[in-house]
């Protein structure tokens, strides 16, 4: 049976329901509702919840309770999200799982508490110092969050690295029908290298990022960078809505998806032939797909519709390659890409 | 039409807004002199201060929390106006007893005016699915709010993809639980179009346009 969840609160079931059971986190608005949840629910599910003294310390809590071979999730928004990349880094380099969701609001700075994308590059590029990716898992709906958050957890445990919910506070505030489910069935590695105690019988382990030699270092980061390869291969994803015989080709996640795909159906209404292009991981970002569909002999235009000034566009246009033209509708500090702005574009460069 | 209060509280999710934007419209489209007060400071999105276009042009006047340079909005103090000057006035409260504790203030200025509370019901949310479950969510309301639930309002949707079939199940578990409270079923709040499907259902139907869509829809 179907219930009515509001996005956070999905987020934080649906953590308890994969077997998360150790929460850090600090109160930041528009994802308060994924601590609130945790808080009341955790315990009586045996399970900790604390809310640190800061996201510096949640995140630093995270990388402790990874390493001892738990499951463990933190969430924040924006600012939030940018005083933990010191501990992201850190989880990144020394190749434990830990899941973070971001419920991003109007930047940069402390911005505002209205929904955002703006988080894109920080997300998709590392976010913290040095040569290392994240997963990034961009729900669309409550659904998907409620989804992915729990797929995030397996993924961020069979590839041993950090893995974002990257959703904006629209996806978090509100509430759609959704049924709960399981995730496709994954192989998890047995977590060896965990610190959990050796009890005499393997020696000791050590989860570090720390590697002062040059030869070390260099070798860690192409450990790093052969699983970033395997990742993109076996873990592209993104998801296509009437593109098949489109002229015109929308490239939005998320919200703006959402916002994007009433736009197509507004145009095929019209009777132009627009089609949307979903990515679902923003990193690895489903590039290879995005080429194939952008070279159709029908497509003439391509538009990237985001809550930023335009930074997925970055990825949109490298996927392109200059084969098409490729149009931006940015809107930033919690406005939208309306559906009527994209109808209008898409008929001005289709003109 | 009476002056008088209408106080519309319950748990987060349940259709508060939506039930007290239609409430207000319809309450003015009858005649009265409406005023619909935005109490919800614990929910940053999906409040009725966005309608205020919609409300106003149908002549409901409208006292929304003043815009804080933090997180929080706050309380307009003109709502203080809704206990002196008559009129019939509408209250969309914040969800669960912890939005409903900004009653507390006024819960003897509430009490000395005619008023009605109300608790919107939504047996489709994890957290009220049964009678029992929405009867705690009520006292802690009452609780915090300092004041008695006068009438239930049975709103069981699951936004877009509510069927008659919600309704009705959510109609027979709305009578439990105002038969445990000891409280009357009010209404039954459904969206215009699934009125038809809904003819020969027991109580009062209250007809409803959707106004709290999301962005696309």
């Amino acid at each position: 049976m179907k219930e009515l969840w509001k996005g956070n609160e999905a987020v934080a079931e649906a953590a308890m329901r994969a077997g998360c059971r150790y929460f850090f986190g600090y109160p930041i608005t528009p994802q308060n509702e994924i601590p609130e949840y945790l808080a009341k629910h955790m315990p009586a599910r045996g399970g900790v919840f604390v809310q640190a003294e800061s996201e510096i310390a949640a995140i630093n809590m995270i990388y402790g309770a990874s390493g001892a071979g738990a499951r463990v999730m933190t969430s924040s928004s924006s600012p939030g999200i940018s005083l933990k990349q010191e501990g992201i880094t850190y989880l990144a380099c020394a190749e434990l799982p830990a899941v973070i969701v971001n419920m991003m609001r109007g930047g940069p700075g402390l911005g505002n508490i209205a929904p955002s994308q703006a988080d894109y590059y920080q997300a998709t590029r590392g976010g913290g110092n040095g040569d290392y990716r994240t997963i990034v898992l961009a729900p669309a709906s409550i659904q998907e969050a409620a989804d992915f958050t729990q797929e995030a957890f397996d993924l961020a445990d069979v590839y041993r690295m950090p893995v974002i919910v990257l959703a904006d506070g629209t996806i978090g505030q509100m509430m759609e029908a959704i049924e709960w489910r399981t995730p496709p069935r994954r192989e998890l590695p047995a977590k060896e290298w965990a610190t959990n105690g050796h009890r005499g019988e393997r020696p000791h382990n050590i989860i570090n990022s720390l590697f002062l030699d040059v030869a070390d270092c260099e070798e860690q980061n192409c450990r790093l960078q052969e699983r970033y390869e395997l990742i993109a291969e076996r873990e592209t994803r993104y998801e296509e809505y009437m593109a098949e015989d489109a002229e015109v080709l929308f490239v939005a996640y998320g919200t703006s998806a959402r916002l994007a795909r009433a736009a197509v159906l507004k145009l095929r209404a019209q009777g132009v032939k627009a089609g949307l292009f979903r990515p679902i991981t923003l990193w690895p970002f489903p590039e290879v797909a995005l080429h194939a569909r952008a070279a159709m002999p029908s497509m003439k235009a391509v538009i990237a519709a985001e809550m930023s000034t335009g930074q997925m566009i970055d990825d949109v246009k490298l996927a392109v390659n200059g084969i098409r033209p490729v149009y931006l509708v940015g809107r930033s500090g919690g406005a939208m890409p309306m559906p009527m702005e994209l109808v209008e574009l898409a008929l001005e460069v289709l003109a | 039409m009476q002056n008088k209060l209408y106080i519309i509280t319950g748990h987060y999710g349940s259709g508060k807004t939506e039930f007290a934007v239609n409430f207000a419209l319809q309450l003015a489209q009858a005649g009265g002199s409406v005023t619909l007060a935005d109490l919800d400071i614990v929910n940053p999105y999906f409040c009725s201060r966005e309608r205020k276009a919609e409300l106003e042009a149908a002549e409901v006047r409208t006292i929304l929390p003043s815009k804080g340079h933090g997180d929080l909005p706050a309380l307009n103090p003109a709502l203080l106006a809704m206990f002196e000057a008559g009129g019939v006035g509408v209250m969309d409260v914040g969800g669960d007893a912890a939005g409903a504790r900004v009653l507390g203030r006024f819960a003897a200025r509430i009490a000395a005016v005619p008023h009605e509370l109300y608790c919107v019901l939504n047996f489709n949310r994890p957290e009220t699915a049964t009678p029992e479950q929405a009867l705690r969510y009520l006292r802690e309301i009452e609780g915090s709010s300092k004041l008695r639930v006068t009438g239930l309002v049975n709103n069981t949707h699951l936004c877009t993809e509510t069927t008659a079939e919600d309704v009705l199940r959510g109609a027979a578990l709305a009578r439990e639980t105002a038969a445990l409270a000891g409280l009357p079923l009010v209404y039954h709040a459904v969206e215009r179009g699934l009125a038809a499907q809904l003819n020969s259902m027991e109580g009062e139907l209250f007809l409803m346009d959707i106004y709290m869509k999301k962005p696309w829809e």
